[in-house]
C-alpha cells in the first residue's frame, strides 16, 4: 500500500509496522509529529504499545532504557537540544546493551535559538557507542527503522535513524507501507538473552572495577564491529522481500568517475542531481553516499577510494577546532592507504542556510581547479 | 498614560510579536512592564530570563537585560546571575512546561532555598510553542495532542507546589483581572526571598480549539473567567464545587532572607574577627 506521508511519519509508521511496544517521548521542534501520532495510534489501539509522556529527554531515554530492560521494543524520537540532554543515558543505553531504536530529527544546536537542519547534533554523539544511520527520504526513513531493530537486536546496540529538518521531515512523499505480515517474518518479536525477568533474576548496572570494565567496553566495540557486515546483510535480506536494497554505503555513477562527491543524507540526494548536470558537461564524477555513520564503512570506503584521483566531502555540520565530521572520518580511514587520493573538505549549509544543486556543482568546479588541499575547511556560502 | 510606561520598557522595534492572536501572554507582558515601573528603580538593574516556549519570547521585547536560554533551566541560569550580581531584580518568565516538567526539578529547589527572583509562569495548562502537548498542569481529562482521548494524569497545582516546597511569596492570577495582576507581580518583585506568580492564560490556537471548541479570544477569556474563583470566595465553596478551578489570590507573603542574602551575610560575619575561622585556629 502506498501512503502520502510526511517524513516524521515515516518514522512513526517505521515504529509501528516493527511492533514497538513502548514509547516513551517528550516532544520538540521539529520531531512532535513522530509522536503526536505513535500517541494517537497507542491510544486508539491500532498499536499494541504504550505511550509514556514524560517530563524530559533525559527522562524518555531513561524510561526507554527501563522498558528495553523487560525485554520491550522501544522507540522512541527527539532533535537537538533534546538529543543533548539525553547525553548521559545515551552512554547508558549502550553500556546496559538496550536496542533501542530512536529517531533524530537532525537541527541546529542553540544558541542562538534556531529549530533548521544541521548534522552536528548527532554527530555530537557519536563516541556514545549509538549506531547511526542518514536516511535521503522518508520510503528509506521507514524502511531503516524496521532494519535497525534487526541488526541492533542481534547485536544488542541501540541505533538512530536520523532525518533533515524540515527537508524532510515535514515534507510530503509517496511511501511504500510494507506488508504487516512480511515485516513479522523479516522482525519477529524481540527476545533478549538477559532480561528483568522474576524467574529468572539479574543485577544490572553494578559496580565494575578496572579488572571487569574494559572487557566489558571491548564487547561493545566487537558488537558494533559485527554489526558492519548486519548492515548489509540485512539491507539485502530487505531488498528481497521487499523490492529495495539497502547498504552501509550507496554509490551513484562511481564505476568509471575519476572524481568523487562524498556527502550524506538529503545533501546526498541535491548532489546526485549535481552528478547528473556536471556528467553532461563531461565530467567523470561519481557520488558516495555514507548512509551508516556508525559503525564507519571504513573499508567500503577505501575500496572506493582507491580508484579516484580526487574527493570532496561536503558536510552539514562542524567539530569546532577541527573540521566537518565525516570530512575528518573518511581521511583517517584512507589515511594508511599507499597513495590515498587529495580530500578536500567543505562545510555547507550550517544553520539549515539552503544548499542547491548550483552549490554542489560549484563546490566540484571549485575544488578541481585547486591543486591540493590547503586547508581542512572549504566554506560555502558563508556571509563575512 | 499607561502606554507610555509600557513603551518606555519595550524593544518597539520587535514588535509586533509573535503571539498568536488571542494568546494572553500580551496582558502579562503588559502587567509585567507596569510591575517594573511601579518599582521605582531604573530600569538598567532588572535582568529578564526566560527558558523556551511562547513565553520564553518575552525577554526579545523587553529593554532590560535579557537571556533567553535552554527549556526549564532559566533558573538555574538565574542562579548564577544573581548570586554575582546580587543588587540585580532577577526575574524569570517561564511557560507551566518550562516550570514544572523538564525544569520541575530547579523550580522546587529554588523554593527550598528561597532563591531571591521572581518567577512568574504564563500558564496555559499545553506546551504551547511545539503544538498543543499535555504538561503537567493540563486539566484532568482535557485534550491534547498527546492526549487525543483526555489526559489521565493528575495536574501539578503550581500554587501548591511552591507553598509546599517552601517559596517565601505564592500568588495566582488570571489574565482577565489584569489590576490584580500588575500588583501580584510588583509585590513579588519587591519580596526578598523566592516569589512565584501563576497566571492562568489563554492559549485559544491550540488549548482553546482543543478543549473550548473555539479559537475566538472573548470565549476562551470567558473559560478562565468560569474557571478562576477567587480565594475569598472559593473559602466557601465544596471541594466539589473546586474540582477543576483555579483558586487565585495570594497564598503566602511572608519576610524570609532568600539564599543570596544569607549567602552574604555568612560571608561578612565569616570575614569579621572573632568569627567561625578564627576560632577555628586558636583551636
Ligand atoms: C531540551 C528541550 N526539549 C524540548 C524542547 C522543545 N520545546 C520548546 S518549547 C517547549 C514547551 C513549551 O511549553 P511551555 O513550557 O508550557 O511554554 P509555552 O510555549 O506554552 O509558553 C518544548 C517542549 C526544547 N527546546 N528543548
Amino acid at each position: 500500500m502506498r501512503k502520502v506521508m510526511i517524513g516524521n511519519h515515516a518514522l512513526s509508521y517505521g515504529a509501528k509496522i516493527s511492533r514497538a511496544q513502548v514509547i516513551p517521548a517528550y516532544p520538540i521542534t521539529p520531531q512532535t509529529e513522530v509522536v503526536e501520532l505513535l500517541s494517537e495510534m497507542c491510544a486508539n489501539g491500532e498499536m499494541d504499545a504504550k505511550f509514556i509522556k514524560v517530563e524530559s529527554e533525559h527522562s524518555a531515554m531513561t524510561a526507554s532504557i527501563g522498558a528495553s530492560a523487560t525485554g520491550a521494543r522501544v522507540f522512541t524520537a527527539t532533535s537537538a537540544q533534546g538529543l543533548a540532554l539525553m547525553h548521559e543515558v545515551l552512554h547508558w543505553a549502550v553500556g546496559a546493551r538496550t536496542p533501542i531504536v530512536m529517531g533524530n530529527i537532525n537541527r541546529a544546536m542553540a544558541p542562538p535559538w534556531t529549530i533548521w537542519t544541521e548534522q552536528t547534533d548527532s554527530l555530537a554523539q557519536r563516541d556514545t557507542g549509538w549506531m547511526q544511520l542518514y536516511a535521503q527520504n522518508s520510503q528509506e526513513v521507514l524502511d531503516s527503522v524496521i532494519q535497525a531493530y534487526k541488526v541492533a537486536e542481534a547485536v544488542q546496540i541501540p541505533a538512530m535513524v536520523i532525518l533533515a529538518a524540515f527537508v524532510l521531515s515535514h515534507t510530503s512523499e509517496a511511501v511504500e507501507l510494507p506488508e504487516q505480515g512480511k515485516v513479522d517474518e523479516f522482525l519477529p518479536p524481540y527476545e533478549p538473552e538477559y532480561r528483568i525477568d522474576p524467574a529468572n533474576p539479574h543485577a544490572f548496572g553494578g559496580l565494575t572495577g578496572p579488572d571487569g570494565y574494559f572487557e566489558l567496553r571491548y564487547q561493545i566495540q566487537k558488537a558494533i564491529e559485527d554489526s558492519l557486515p548486519k548492515w548489509d546483510e540485512v539491507g539485502r535480506e530487505f531488498g528481497e522481500l521487499f523490492g529495495r536494497k539497502y547498504g552501509l554505503i550507496e554509490t551513484y555513477k562511481v564505476e568509471d568517475a575519476k572524481n568523487l562527491i562524498i556527502s550524506s543524507a538529503t545533501l546526498a540526494s541535491t548532489a546526485r542531481t549535481a552528478v547528473d548536470a556536471l556528467r553532461e558537461k563531461g565530467e567523470k564524477v561519481g557520488l558516495l553516499r555514507i548512509r551508516v555513520f556508525r559503525p564507519f564503512p571504513s573499508a567500503q570506503i577505501r575500496s572506493i577510494l582507491s580508484s579516484v584521483d580526487r574527493a570532496v566531502v561536503v558536510d552539514r555540520n562542524i567539530s569546532f577546532g577541527a573540521s566537518g565530521i565525516f570530512y575528518q572520518e573518511v581521511k583517517a580511514a584512507v589515511y594508511n592507504e599507499k597513495n590515498p587520493p587529495p580530500i578536500f573538505g567543505v562545510i555547507a549549509g550550517i544553520g539549515g542556510r539552503d544548499v542547491t544543486k548550483k552549490d554542489i556543482i560549484d563546490i566540484y568546479e571549485d575544488i578541481m581547479r585547486m591543486d591540493e588541499p590547503k586547508s581542512d575547511i572549504i566554506w560555502k556560502g558563508v556571509r563575512l | 498614560m499607561k502606554t507610555e510606561v509600557v513603551k518606555k520598557y519595550l524593544r518597539l522595534e520587535k514588535m509586533p510579536t509573535v503571539w498568536c492572536p488571542g494568546c494572553g501572554n500580551g496582558i502579562i507582558l503588559g502587567s509585567l512592564l507596569r510591575a517594573f515601573e511601579l518599582r521605582g528603580r531604573s530600569k538598567d538593574d532588572i535582568v529578564l530570563i526566560s527558558g523556551i516556549g511562547c513565553s520564553g519570547r518575552t525577554p526579545g521585547y523587553v529593554d532590560v537585560h535579557t537571556l533567553h536560554t535552554t527549556h526549564g533551566r532559566a533558573i538555574a541560569f538565574a542562579t548564577g546571575v544573581k548570586m554575582m550580581m546580587p543588587k540585580m531584580s532577577v526575574i524569570v518568565v517561564m511557560g507551566d512546561g518550562d516550570c514544572t516538567a523538564i525544569g520541575g526539578n530547579h523550580f522546587i529547589h529554588a523554593a527550598r532555598r528561597n532563591l531571591d527572583i521572581t518567577a512568574i509562569v504564563y500558564n496555559n495548562g499545553i506546551y504551547g510553542m511545539t503544538g498543543g502537548q499535555v504538561s503537567p498542569t493540563t486539566p484532568y481529562e482535557a485534550y491534547a495532542t498527546t492526549a487525543p482521548y483526555g489526559q489521565m494524569e493528575a495536574p501539578f497545582d503550581i500554587v501548591e507546589l511552591a507553598l509546599g516546597a517552601g517559596a517565601s511569596y505564592v500568588a495566582r492570577s488570571s489574565v482577565n483581572d489584569v489590576p490584580k495582576l500588575d500588583e501580584i507581580i510588583m509585590k513579588g518583585i519587591r519580596n526578598d526571598g523566592f516569589s512565584v506568580i501563576d497566571v492562568i492564560t489563554p492559549c485559544p490556537i491550540v488549548f482553546g480549539r482543543y478543549n473550548n471548541l473555539t479559537a475566538d479570544p472573548m470565549k476562551n477569556l470567558e473559560w478562565i473567567r468560569e474557571t478562576t474563583i477567587p480565594k475569598s470566595k472559593a473559602a466557601k465553596m465544596s471541594e466539589e464545587e473546586l474540582r477543576g478551578k483555579w483558586i487565585t489570590g495570594i497564598f503566602r507573603d511572608r519576610e524570609k532572607p532568600g539564599l543570596i542574602n544569607l549567602y552574604l551575610d555568612l560571608e561578612e560575619r565569616l570575614s569579621k574577627p572573632g568569627s567561625g575561622e578564627d576560632k577555628g585556629e586558636e583551636a
